[in-house]
């Protein structure tokens, strides 16, 4: 055992220089090779962390948001509607939600409007995301102004700016008081957006769901879990639109590292010669050339998995960030708390490092059983 | 030691081409001696050397090595045999470029799985002895030609085989260059181990330190005579 160990340092140690006295074609190969998976690790690193940013956030969102609908679209919840709800088992909240979207021509760019339930606003202030801070220079005290709908113009004092770890959610919300919203979009009194309700049981939610469809026949409830589950399919859909497009590249990748790692130069079919002649077997000679393989690549995957790593937590994602991020004008800016998955990992590792080990070991097979007495008459 | 009997060697067997490079080979090796074979190009004694080293196998006829017939060996035994039994020096040196002559000495040890710092130590020795020790970490493409024959016995001698085989190795050497490796022969056959060389150089074959010489022609043995009268 002690000599198997040996012999393989030998070999690792011999690929080295072997992988040194070629730079040029071995640095090559080394670059492609960790763009690849820069590439590669960058968008599934994203998708995954930004998946899970979502669940984390939608957990502390009800289980159950109920619309009403006429003529199959959505419409407001009328004064009444919410005690037709009545009491429901296994519901532990029920309120009526105030929230719209508001088109700012300066920017180009739509904004959420919402009253808070969970918090204070005193009338004629409001409480901005991140990314009106941002784009508008807002900060605590200052004045804005923004033309309703009707026409008039409403001038409202920033409270506070909400806190950036929030911002996936909150880049373009603004936050006021209930009366200051119905004032501002001329909103019925009475009148909700939406009814949010909170199910203490998990196992109880589709069938609170039922119960709702059964008693208000023109509502439509939106359970979290098909929340999630959409949010999940448009990160996919993303992710596969975004890998589609780079398959090309990677397509490309794949012919260069296969003639790189399949060609055999002259001289390398020379040096196989002799060290067989000098008494390598042709499993030593397929062993050396399988560390070639297992090194470069591994060295590129390490190299490319923790330059994505700092690209996506680090950096932002700045280099994909539009194609994942939406369609949204006010992009949000956030960091992803970092999130590494195992099984990605090994995924990544099995499609990119097994390959290309495998492709460096099939022309080597046919050099290496090639006999020894060769190098004799060369 | 080395023991040929009816030794045939055919190349491109049942094509238009084939062709019979051996055609029935009688020969014993003496232990710690010097054999030369001899004869024109295309003869058969390189043929006859890489079976004699186990560098190839014959097609038909024995091969004896200490009594124990090896012919019929499969590829990882005979590489084995190789390893442990024969040093080889070839006729273009046979050294890899871009690595230090320390580095192509030891290169025969790594499949033994000796460690490096025991095969460092042995191939210091044998620079040493060559008078070598100053090139030790000289890339060999910056090595002269008679430094590089010097590497490739240093390289030969790594794993302290029994047996060193030489292919017409005085060919890219000059006639001084050719003698010093004379003497290094006869050293070598002096210290117990047996050599064995193809030339076609007189200087060789005519050489006091060679002890028996077999000529060849067409594939065929057709002299063995023993020469040695002294030492060089």
């Amino acid at each position: 055992m002690k000599a198997w160990i040996e012999k393989q340092r030998h070999l690792i140690d011999f690929t080295a220089q072997s992988l040194a006295r070629r730079k040029g074609k071995s640095l090559g190969l080394l670059v492609v090779y960790t763009l690849l998976v820069f590439v590669l690790a960058s968008v599934a690193l994203y998708t995954h962390a930004l998946r899970n940013e979502a669940t984390q956030v939608l957990a502390g969102t009800p289980e159950i948001v109920l619309q009403r609908l006429i003529a199959g679209r959505h419409d407001l919840i009328p004064p009444g509607y919410i005690e037709k709800i009545g009491r429901i088992r296994g519901v532990q909240k029920i309120e009526g939600r105030l929230w719209g979207y508001y088109y700012d021509s300066v920017l180009k760019a739509n904004y959420t409007f919402m009253v808070a339930a969970d918090r204070e606003i005193a009338p004629g202030e409001i409480v901005v995301g991140p990314a009106l801070e941002r784009t508008r220079g807002l900060s605590a005290g200052n004045g804005i102004s923004f033309r309703s709908y009707s026409g008039d113009l409403h001038t409202f004092i920033v409270a506070e700016v909400l806190a950036h770890e929030s911002e996936l959610v909150s880049a373009d919300l603004v936050l006021m008081d209930e009366a200051d919203f119905r004032r501002f979009f001329a909103y019925p009194a009475g009148h909700h957006t939406d009814v949010a309700l909170w199910v203490a049981n998990p196992l109880e939610v589709r069938n609170v769901g039922i119960k709702l469809l059964d008693a208000l026949p023109d509502s439509r409830p939106i359970l979290r879990e098909e929340v999630l589950r959409t949010y999940a399919s448009i990160f996919d859909w993303r992710e596969g639109m975004m890998l589609a497009l780079l398959s090309a590249a990677i397509l490309a990748f794949g012919i260069f590292a296969w003639e790189k790692a399949a060609g055999l130069s002259a001289e390398e079919k020379r040096e196989i010669g002799i060290l067989k002649a000098i008494g390598w077997e042709t499993g030593d000679v397929i062993a050396m050339k399988f560390w070639e393989g297992f090194l470069v690549s591994l060295l590129a995957f390490l190299v490319g998995y923790v330059a994505a790593y700092v690209h996506v937590f680090h950096f932002e994602f700045t280099l994909f960030a539009p194609v994942l991020k939406g369609w949204a004008v006010l992009y949000p800016s956030f960091a992803l708390t970092p999130q590494i998955d195992g099984l990605q990992v090994a995924t990544l590792f099995v499609f990119t490092v097994l390959p290309y080990t495998a492709a460096t070991l099939v022309p080597i097979w046919r050099a290496a059983t090639t006999d020894p007495d060769t190098v004799m008459r060369s | 030691m080395l023991e040929l009997a009816n030794i045939r060697k055919v190349f491109n067997q049942g094509q238009h081409n084939e062709y019979w490079a051996l055609k029935g080979i009688d020969l014993d090796i003496l232990p710690a001696r010097v054999s030369v074979l001899k004869g024109p190009s295309g003869s058969g004694k390189t043929t006859l050397l890489t079976i004699l080293g186990c560098l190839a196998r014959p097609t038909e006829g024995r091969v004896r090595l200490n009594g124990e017939d090896i012919s019929g060996l499969p590829e990882r035994f005979l590489t084995e045999i190789r390893r442990r039994t024969f040093g080889f020096i070839f006729q273009q040196f046979n050294l890899i470029r871009g690595l230090s002559a320390i580095e192509n000495i030891i290169l025969p040890g790594y499949p033994g799985g000796t460690p490096r710092a025991q095969l460092l130590a042995r191939a210091e020795v044998l620079l040493a002895d060559l008078q070598l020790a100053h090139r030790r970490d000289a890339k060999v493409e910056w090595l002269s030609g008679g430094e590089q024959q010097r590497v490739a016995i240093c390289r030969a001698l790594i794993n302290d085989p029994q047996v060193l085989v030489a292919d017409e190795p005085t060919a890219n050497l000059d006639s001084k260059l050719s003698a010093e490796f004379l003497v290094i022969l006869h050293r070598l056959a002096e210290s117990g181990r047996t050599v064995i060389l193809t030339s076609h150089d007189p200087l060789v074959v005519e050489s006091a330190v060679v002890d028996r010489v077999y000529s060849l022609r067409d594939g065929q043995l057709t002299d063995v005579v023993d020469t040695r009268k002294a030492a060089p």
